[in-house]
């Protein structure tokens, strides 16, 4: 699929979910996204580079302006080398969660994006992919 | 450190929230609050969010924290300002804020708090009666 434009932010603190927020946002306007589109993924992408701080220890997001056929896109993956989520399904219910958090993250950014997709490795670490089309 | 400046307006205090906050910053708007609220006897909490482009999981713990935390302390909490966009990504998200009262703007939210005083107030005087 061609990509238009790539920038990568890394994720090593608290301030650094702030600028993938702001990145997210230049980029959804970019693409043309409305105003209710560009804050689901503005808030996904907040909830998963939070999730890749505070689970996966830190890492880095990629996020592309992509163009199929003249319909453009964002996509966003995020990548950590942490410890991996072992039970992917049990992750993504509502509710549950390991840490500190509502247990809203993974699958509340599920629901505010067109695509979602999810790898992980125990041991390894989490790869999460996001789109929202135009 | 950074800190949301936090303004003592009658009984109530009032917190406007202009930054794209950072959550060490949510947790210390949250500190704060607490402390505030005992410290000037408030017993009413506004806080307006019409800068704020997203509300995710993190604010939205934060918000029902403080309000919890604040009906404890006798104080009610009124989140004002909230943008159409983000009302709808935060249902979608899962957020309800159950426990959060909010109001459309900074009037009506003073409205609802000093409603409550007053009734209060009014409770008081058939006590003494």
């Amino acid at each position: 699929m061609p990509t238009t434009k790539t920038e990568r932010v890394e994720i090593r603190q608290s301030d650094d979910v702030v600028r993938v927020r702001q990145q997210t946002r230049t980029l959804a306007v970019e693409v043309g996204l409305s105003l209710v589109d560009q804050t689901k993924i503005v808030t996904a992408s907040s909830e998963l580079a939070r999730n890749t701080l505070d689970y996966g220890g830190g890492g880095e997001v990629v996020l592309e302006i992509l163009d199929q056929a003249g319909r453009r896109g964002l996509r966003l993956t995020f990548e950590d080398r942490g410890a991996g989520i072992p039970d992917i399904e049990q992750a993504l219910k509502d509710g549950f969660t390991t840490g500190k958090g509502m247990g809203l993250g993974l699958g509340g950014a599920k629901r505010l994006c067109n695509e979602f997709s999810i790898a992980s490795k125990p041991g390894e670490g989490t790869k999460v992919i996001i789109a929202r089309w135009k | 450190m950074d800190r949301i400046p936090i303004l003592k307006f009658g009984n109530a205090l009032l917190v406007t929230i202009q930054v794209d906050m950072h959550d060490r910053l949510a947790t210390t708007l949250e500190e704060d609050l607490t402390s505030k609220i005992v410290a000037h006897s408030a017993r009413g909490v506004l806080i307006d969010i019409s800068a704020l482009e997203i509300v995710d999981s993190f604010i939205g713990r934060m918000l029902d924290n403080i309000a919890a935390v604040s009906r404890i302390l006798d104080a009610d909490t009124v989140v004002v300002g909230m943008r159409p966009a983000v009302a709808i990504t935060l249902v979608e998200l899962g957020l309800s804020l159950a426990g959060v009262k909010t109001a459309l703007n900074v009037e009506r939210g003073m409205a609802l708090i000093e409603g409550r005083l007053s009734e209060s107030e009014a409770d008081d005087a058939d006590d003494e009666d």
